[in-house]
Order: C-alpha cells, then sequence, then structure tokens
C-alpha cells in the first residue's frame, strides 16, 4: 500500500492503495464515483471509461500509479449544475435503456466531439465502435451525438 | 425533475440530512429510507446499517400498500414489478396518474423492494402493462373514489357535483371551492381494504377510464430513469455498499463437471486483505477485503480439479450433428390440421430444408453482482434481478431462513432480458454473506459472465413444405429440436447454480421446453412437432439454459419464416403478397380455405393483416418475387421480410441489406417495424424499446454464437465472442405503432405486451434479406462472414 494522491474532478484526493490497483477500484470503492463500472476488466468494453486529461481512457486497465493529469469521471461532467451538451443531448434523445455502459458511451463521445466537433456519421461509427452496448441504444447514441454536435457548434 | 429529488421531497426527511452526514453514500440503505411513512420502515430511519425487521409481506389487499398521498398534494405508487430499462417505471405512473386523476409530475414510483412493495413478481415476459397494469389501474380508480367520498363529506356536495384535475377536487357550481388530495387525506391511510382472489384481480368498487378520458396515456414523457442514469446519481445494485463490507469472487471449474480434489490455501493465505476461502463441494469463492484483492487472489488460488470421466457436451461444431443424432428426452404433443404426408405426397413441388441456430447468451455488459448484509440476524439483498420476489423466496429456501427475515431490494443494473446469473450472484451473496456473518458483496469476472450466464437453447428445425400446381401453399410440416432438457427456472433454491456446485440440486431436471412459430396462417394441412435433446451433462455445466429475451420465438421463427420466404420464392410470388394470402386464406383459384373462422382466430388475424400491410407501406414496398436483380458491384442489396404474433401483439419487420460480396460482411442498412400491442401507453419510450430489441436481433443474428470444445466454453470474453457495435448500427430506423382493432365498436384495444414479440421475427427477416440480395439462402445463425461468402460461392455469386 502506499499513499498516492489524483485529481479528481477538480478536486485532489489521496488514497491509500497498492499502486497497481486499477483506477476503476479507486474511483469506485475509495472515492465512491459511480459513474465508471466494470464491464469487462480487459480493456474491451468502455463501462469503465473516464477521461484523463481530457481523453477517454479505460480505468480497468490503467494502474492508479500511471495516472498522469486531471481525472473528470461522469459524476464530474456536468459543470456549476448544469449538464455537459452531450448528458443533455442523451436526455433529450431519451438514450440510455439500461445505462449500465452510458458513461462509457457519453464520455467516449465528450473525447470525440473535443477533438473533433464536427464528425461525420463515419466518424461517430468509428470512434464509438470500441464501446459496447448490450441493451444495443446505438442508434439513439449516434443520433445523440449529432445533437450534441449541432449544440456545441450553436454555442 | 429526479426521481430521487421526488423521493426527498414526499419521504422520510431525514434522508438528505443521513446523506449529508454519512460521510458516503449508503446506497440500497438510502433506497430503503426512501419509503413513505406509512410503510413498516423496518428501522430504517434509525440510520443503522440494517433494521432488525422482520419483513413481512405488504398486503395486496390494503389500498394503502400501492399509493400514498402526501400533504403537498404529491403521490407515491408503490409497485411490485421492475423497469430494466424501458420506461415501464414510467408507465405505471401514467396509467396510475390518469386513474387517479394526479398531476404525472407529482407523482413518483417506487419498484422491487420487497418490504414496501406488493409482490407482483418482478418482471419477466413483456407482461408489465399487459398483466400488472391491471391492478395498478384499478387501485387508483379506487383511490381516486374514495379521495372524492371524502371531498363530498367536506364541501357537502354530492360526488357528482363534484370535478377533479390534478388532484385538487373542485365544487362544479363554485369553482372557488378547492381541496387538494394533499389535503384531504395527506400523511395519513385510506384503511380501505380491496377485494380479488390474488393480486392481479385485486380491485375496490371503482369503475377504470374509458381510454378516450386518459390524459397521460398515449403520450410521452420522458423516462424517470434516465436523468440519474446520465448524470451519474442513478442507484445501481453494482454500488451498494455498506460499512464493513468485504468482497468476493468466485472460482469456477475450469472443465464442466469437473470436483473439487484439494484447495491449497497457502496458496493464498498470506496476500493483503485475505480474508477466507469458502469452499463447499465444487462451490468456491475467495473473500477479501478489497475487491481488487478478491479479483487476485481469486486467480492465484490453488486448486486441484478432477477432470470428468466422459466429455460433458460435443464440440460446438459438432453440436448440430449430435442434436440430429441423440434421442430426445422430450416430444411435445404435435399441433396438427389436416394431414400432412397426404398433401405432401400429392402436393405438385415439395420443398425441404434444415435450419440451424447455437447456443446464444444474455452476455450482460455487467457481470452478474449483487451484496448482502446478514447484520441483526436479517439478510438484505441488494440486486438488480428482475424477479426480486423470487430472488427473496429462493434465498430463503436455500439458506433455511424464515422469508420475513429476508428482503431484497432492487436497484439499476444490466440488461437482464430474462433469467440471467443474476440470479445465481444473488444466492451466492446471501451464502458467503450468511457464512462469514459480514456483509459480502460479489461481481462474476467477465470470463465467468460468458461462460456461465445461462444460453438460450440450441435449435435445429427441419421443414417440409408442399405447393399445388397454382402455388398455394397446401401443406407444411415444422419439426424442432431443442437443446432444452434442464431449462433452469427463476430462483429456484435447488437449480441455481450454487445448489447445483454445493450438490443441493433437485433429483429431476426440468423437461425443458421447445416452441412452433407462432403466426396466425391459415394452411390447409399441417403439423407442428417438437422435441427436446439433453446434452451428455445436465448439472453443473455452463451450457446451461434459461429465459433469454423472448425463450424460444427467434430461433423458432428464424426457421419458419425462412422458410415461408423460401416456398414463395419457388411459387414465384412476392414474400409480403404470399403472407397475405396465408393470412386472409385466400389461394389462388381455390377461395377461401377456411370460411368460419372462430371469432378471436379472426380477430388475430385481422390485426396481422394491418401489421404486414403497415410495415410493407412504411417500406415502400414493391412487389416481386425474390431474388431481386442482382447488382454488378461488391455491394449487393436486397429487402427481406418477416412476422410473428406473441401473446396478442403482432410484428411485422423489413431488413434491407448491404452484403459485400467479396467480403461477405452483411450491413443491416434500415429497418421497418409495424407493431401491434395493443393501446401504447408511452409511444417513445416503446419505440425504442422496439428499435434496441431489433438491434439485439441484427446482434443475435450476425454475430454471436457460443462456442466450446468438449470441456469448456471457449466464447470467454469480447475477442472471442463477437457482438454488434456502432459500426453495424443502421442507417434508418422506423417504428410504425399499428393499433390493428377491426372493430369500429372497440375503438381501444387492452394494453399488450410490447417488447420481447419485436425480437420474434427479425433474424429470419435478415436471411431473406440475404436471399434478396444474392441469391443465397443462409440456414445457419449466425451470419458471419466466412459463412456468407461459403454460401455465395455455393450459389457462385
Ligand atoms: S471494464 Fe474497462 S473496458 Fe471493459
Ligand atoms: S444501455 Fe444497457 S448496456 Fe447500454
Amino acid at each position: 500500500m502506499a499513499n498516492l494522491t489524483l485529481s479528481v474532478n477538480g478536486q485532489r484526493r489521496t488514497v491509500d492503495v497498492d499502486p497497481a490497483t486499477p483506477l476503476l477500484y479507486v474511483l469506485r470503492n475509495d472515492l465512491d464515483l459511480h459513474g465508471p463500472r466494470f464491464g469487462c476488466g480487459l480493456g474491451q468494453c468502455g463501462a469503465c471509461t473516464v477521461l484523463i486529461g481530457g481523453t477517454a481512457t479505460r480505468s480497468c486497465v490503467t494502474p492508479v500509479s500511471a495516472v498522469k493529469g486531471e481525472v473528470t469521471t461522469l459524476d464530474g461532467l456536468a459543470k456549476d449544475g448544469k449538464l455537459h451538451p452531450v448528458q443533455q443531448a442523451w436526455i433529450d434523445e431519451q438514450v440510455p435503456a439500461c445505462g449500465y455502459c452510458q458513461n462509457g458511451q457519453m464520455l467516449t463521445a465528450v473525447s470525440l466531439l473535443q477533438r473533433n466537433p464536427r464528425p461525420t456519421d463515419a466518424q461517430i461509427r468509428e470512434a464509438m465502435a470500441p464501446v459496447l452496448c448490450r441493451c444495443f441504444t446505438y442508434y439513439r447514441i449516434q443520433a445523440a451525438i449529432k445533437r450534441a454536435a449541432g449544440a456545441a457548434q450553436t454555442v | 425533475m429526479r426521481i430521487d429529488d421526488i423521493l426527498e421531497t414526499v419521504s422520510t426527511p431525514s434522508r438528505r440530512e443521513f446523506l449529508k452526514t454519512s460521510g458516503r453514500l449508503v446506497v440500497g440503505f438510502t433506497a430503503a429510507a426512501h419509503a413513505a411513512p406509512l410503510v413498516p420502515l423496518a428501522g430504517a430511519q434509525t440510520g443503522a446499517v440494517q433494521g432488525a425487521g422482520p419483513y413481512p409481506d405488504p398486503d395486496f389487499h390494503q389500498l394503502d400498500s400501492w399509493i400514498v398521498i402526501h400533504q403537498d398534494n404529491t403521490a407515491t405508487f408503490y409497485v411490485g414489478k421492475t423497469d430494466l430499462g424501458q420506461g415501464t417505471g414510467t408507465a405505471f405512473r401514467q396509467i396510475m396518474s390518469d386513474e387517479l386523476d394526479m398531476a404525472f409530475e407529482r407523482t413518483t414510483c417506487i419498484m422491487g423492494h420487497t418490504d414496501l412493495t406488493v409482490d407482483q413478481g418482478g418482471s419477466g415476459g413483456s407482461d408489465a402493462l399487459q398483466v400488472d397494469g391491471w391492478p395498478m389501474r384499478r387501485v387508483a380508480a379506487e383511490a381516486r373514489r374514495v379521495l372524492l367520498d371524502m371531498g363530498s363529506t367536506h364541501f357537502g356536495v354530492p360526488v357528482d357535483r363534484l370535478a377533479v384535475s390534478d388532484g385538487v377536487i373542485t365544487v362544479k357550481a363554485d369553482p372557488s371551492k378547492q381541496v387538494t388530495y394533499g389535503e384531504l387525506i395527506g400523511g395519513r391511510r385510506f384503511g380501505v381494504t380491496l377485494t380479488g382472489r390474488n393480486i392481479n384481480e385485486t380491485t375496490g368498487i371503482a369503475t377504470l377510464k374509458p381510454v378516450q378520458e386518459m390524459k397521460y396515456v398515449g403520450t410521452s414523457p420522458q423516462r424517470d430513469d434516465i436523468p440519474a442514469k446520465v448524470n451519474g446519481t442513478a442507484k445501481w445494485a453494482v454500488d451498494a455498499k455498506v460499512p464493513g463490507m468485504l468482497h468476493a469472487r468466485n472460482v469456477k471449474p475450469p472443465v464442466a463437471g469437473a470436483s473439487v480434489v484439494r484447495i491449497d490455501e497457502s496458496s493464498v493465505r498470506g496476500m493483503p486483505g485475505f480474508v477466507a476461502v469458502v469452499r463447499e463441494g465444487n462451490y468456491v469463492a475467495v473473500v477479501c477485503e478489497r475487491e481488487e484483492q478478491a479479483i487476485a487472489a481469486a486467480r492465484r488460488l490453488q486448486v486441484n480439479w478432477r477432470t470428468p470421466a466422459t466429455a460433458p457436451f460435443p464440440a460446438s461444431e459438432d453440436l448440430f450433428a449430435y442434436m440430429r443424432g441423440t434421442k430426445p428426452t422430450r416430444t411435445l404433443d404435435p399441433q396438427a390440421n389436416g394431414d400432412i404426408e397426404a398433401a405432401l405426397a400429392g402436393a405438385a413441388v415439395r420443398l425441404e430444408a434444415e435450419y440451424e441456430v447455437p447456443f446464444q447468451g444474455h452476455t450482460s455488459i455487467g457481470p452478474a453482482h449483487a451484496m448482502a448484509d446478514p447484520s441483526n440476524g436479517q439478510l438484505t439483498i441488494y440486486s438488480n434481478d428482475m424477479k426480486s420476489y423470487g430472488l427473496r423466496s429462493g434465498i430463503a429456501e436455500f439458506l433455511g431462513i424464515p422469508r420475513e427475515k429476508v428482503r431484497v431490494l432492487w436497484l439499476h443494473g444490466p440488461q437482464a432480458y430474462g433469467r440471467t446469473a443474476a440470479d445465481d450472484a444473488g444466492f451466492e451473496a446471501a451464502y458467503l454473506a450468511q457464512k462469514l456473518g459480514r456483509p459480502v458483496r460479489v461481481q462474476w469476472m467477465r470470463d465467468e459472465e460468458h461462460a456461465w450466464d445461462t444460453k438460450g437453447p440450441a435449435y435445429l428445425v427441419k421443414l417440409r413444405g408442399g405447393l399445388d400446381a397454382r402455388g398455394n401453399l397446401v401443406a407444411l410440416d415444422y419439426e424442432a429440436r431443442a437443446a432444452d432438457y434442464c431449462h433452469l427456472g427463476y430462483n429456484e433454491h435447488d437449480t441455481v447454480l450454487i445448489a447445483q456446485l454445493t450438490g443441493r440440486q433437485r433429483q429431476e431436471a426440468a423437461e425443458g421446453g421447445a416452441s412452433a412459430p407462432s403466426d396466425t396462417y391459415v394452411v390447409p394441412n399441417r403439423r407442428s412437432l417438437m422435441h427436446v435433446v439433453s446434452l451428455p451433462l445436465v448439472w453443473e455445466t455452463p451450457l446451461r439454459t434459461g429465459n433469454l429475451r423472448d425463450p424460444n420465438g427467434p430461433q423458432a421463427t428464424f426457421a419458419g419464416e425462412s422458410f415461408i420466404d423460401e416456398l414463395a420464392a419457388e411459387a414465384k410470388v412476392d414474400p409480403v403478397e404470399f403472407r397475405l394470402r396465408l393470412l386472409t386464406g385466400q389461394m389462388n383459384g381455390v377461395g377461401r380455405v377456411l370460411s368460419d373462422l372462430p371469432d378471436d382466430a379472426g380477430f388475430r388475424r385481422a390485426r396481422s393483416i394491418a401489421c404486414v400491410k403497415a410495415a410493407a407501406e412504411a417500406y415502400g414496398w414493391r412487389p416481386r418475387p425474390s431474388p431481386g436483380p442482382r447488382g454488378g458491384g461488391d455491394l449487393l442489396a436486397g429487402r427481406g421480410f418477416a412476422y410473428a404474433y406473441r401473446n396478442q401483439t403482432v410484428v411485422a419487420q423489413i431488413a434491407e441489406v448491404e452484403v459485400n460480396r467479396r467480403t461477405g460482411r452483411v450491413w443491416v442498412k434500415r429497418l421497418v417495424c409495424a407493431h401491434d400491442c395493443g393501446l401504447v401507453v408511452n409511444p417513445q419510450a416503446l419505440r425504442h424499446t422496439v428499435e434496441n430489441a431489433m438491434l439485439h436481433s441484427i446482434s443475435r443474428a450476425l454475430h454471436e454464437e457460443v462456442t466450446f470444445d468438449t470441456e469448456k466454453v471457449t466464447t470467454v470474453d469480447w475477442r472471442t465472442s463477437p457482438t454488434l457495435t456502432h459500426l453495424d448500427t443502421p442507417e434508418r430506423i422506423d417504428v410504425v405503432l399499428v393499433n390493428g382493432d377491426p372493430n369500429p365498436n372497440r375503438p381501444d384495444l387492452p394494453h399488450y405486451g410490447a417488447g420481447e414479440a419485436a425480437c420474434k421475427p427479425l433474424i429470419a427477416a435478415i436471411a431473406n434479406a440475404i436471399y434478396d440480395a444474392t441469391g443465397a439462402r443462409i440456414r445457419r445463425v449466425p451470419f458471419r462472414p466466412q459463412r456468407v461468402v461459403a454460401a455465395l460461392e455455393a450459389v457462385r455469386v
């Protein structure tokens, strides 16, 4: 065990864990941030996604000691009580079914739109392909990303 | 308003304080604290981890068990269902708000907590509205009646001189005279006893509203579960946590049917956070203080397993040969009319084909999990299991403790379309918590979920058909074999996985079932014959079957509706036209086959015809036989049709595909679904459910297959087990909601089931579209690129 300090959702947090612990368990169990969820632990599904320095990252295969940069989880995406445009689009399009995967879907979309504010349909499919949904809400997710991209343009 | 906010305003005031002071969110316990003041709270207000219990069943004969009106004129509905992310909770609020005459925004709904909500069995079978919606409507109507009586006393005016809207009663003659429901009863009990022999028949004496007077039914308020799922505040079973909680991971047999010879506990004893190895029979789990410690220790634990003497099952590539050759363990009574053999013998053209569907899994995105807290001599289970009531009873029975000492709090969870491993994990958490005397959280690992979750049964179907000289279908023979012996029920204390592994399974395995397609075609000579077959190993096997979203429908309908298409092609008739002839009983040059249809059959058939036509129209279907003219490039386009009927719900679907003749990739580019489930409560939530169900079917059609060697399942993660991804998403989906009641004196239908019916026909529609595009008929699911390329080569495309 070792004391490690992380910057999560704008706060500095210190935890006493084995440095090899995947970030996922630290966020969920030590910091009680429940946006990221365990799906595979293998980097294959995206359920555990967080943003590190703005980039979508799979926390299940990221040792906590390897984290450099600000961590943003779904819980910290809204700013000053206002939902992120991607979150708002997710509500407007009524995207989630069970919702278990949607943390990864939204954060991957946030990361995509940061890199590419006006993605084509093909770019959306390509960027989102590694994030799985077993309720198969892909059609609405893609509509929501287009909606969020439009909203981001008009801001 | 988020549902939690609503809960906070309408329920115990201590909750917000509790959340603030506790430092960390004690999920699940807080769910219990949502309880309305009138429901026994089992000590929840005290802030203890768990109240002392016991937890008696809420009495469904008491109106107070279903509805609580608060002083601020809000209402809480308590229903015994669970919402798996399809908006049923919102729909319950819509129907109950309408019957109660309460503003929808001022209501909330609590679901599936065995000590707080009446036992409606949880969810399953897409019957939430079809069956359970009725008592909900009747109790809400009864509450309205009682409140109007109270209003009448309050104003000294007969009820018929009162008007009510949004929970406010007004004297018609003097609208300044108003009283709210909250003012009349807020915070007090109705004290009204209901009647009815069982929960589904529960009723008061009020009459229900005609649909025309409903304000919320038929509209699409946003689903109330979505905001919290989007902003990260939703409460999930996977988040459940109480002080002193331990983490467990299972160690599964590496080979099906293997038994434990020896466990070397010293292999993990020194590991950080190690608490215990628990073993009974072939059930093995490792328990640690922290989650990642439990994962590491479960991987490290040295177990010697004895491999069984005979192979538990054939390898997946030999599965269908095995199913063909083995003796059925059960043959169901055939459904038959006419004389099938004579009709086939006399047919001008005979056609025969065999179809194969492999085992397919639930393969939930979130592996099975649960948390159990044994403090105070009671047991509280935090679970997403869709049948929380059955989980409670099953666990009580399994552990030999009174039901009153067990409760299940239902919380959100990953998709649960049927009998998932959430059942198994719930029992495991309870067992470990009882054994260790501490709260224990269990979650399965990815390979475990893939391999050991329950499967939809594999199907082998042989079809024979006969056309007369005019191309009329005169004989149709269906014979299916389903690998479904030992089909698992829900939360059975003697079939759940830990019961099997600890040697406590029942003597006689369930005999399993098989289905025929559920169409309403008129065929003069028809027979459907169904058999069940068993794999060699029955218990302690990862190839265990359980209900998977319309348990046999996709398999049976894939075969049935593919074959109808083959017959239509043989007759050189447009596939929609061919089906309409079968539905109307019209035959070329013969007239009607059946003149005196029983009323219900006629009603069902009329609605089927309406749906088939609605789908064709929405698509812009131009009649022509399949296959269509073939283009010259790499991409071949085609369209396919299929239809099914399920428990009063009709579905007609069209898939438009693009087949890459070089790579074999199939893309379902466009989907149309005409759907008639009677009265639609929330059109938008229904549309999304249908869309998602269809995409699930595309995944099953194109990608999904559980593979295994002769010892173990070999699809163990998302690499070995492909699933639908964003790349496969159709470009366009049209869902047409049809209310097809042909009776002009009956302007509305009851609410039927919705979700599962939409899963039935699509696999066939895709196969039919591939045929339309290429002239190649694929009779084996899934239609993966290699298989498609081989089929194209066989017909030289
Ligand atoms: S849980 Fe991290 S990618 Fe699946
Ligand atoms: S919404 Fe259920 S897994 Fe994506």
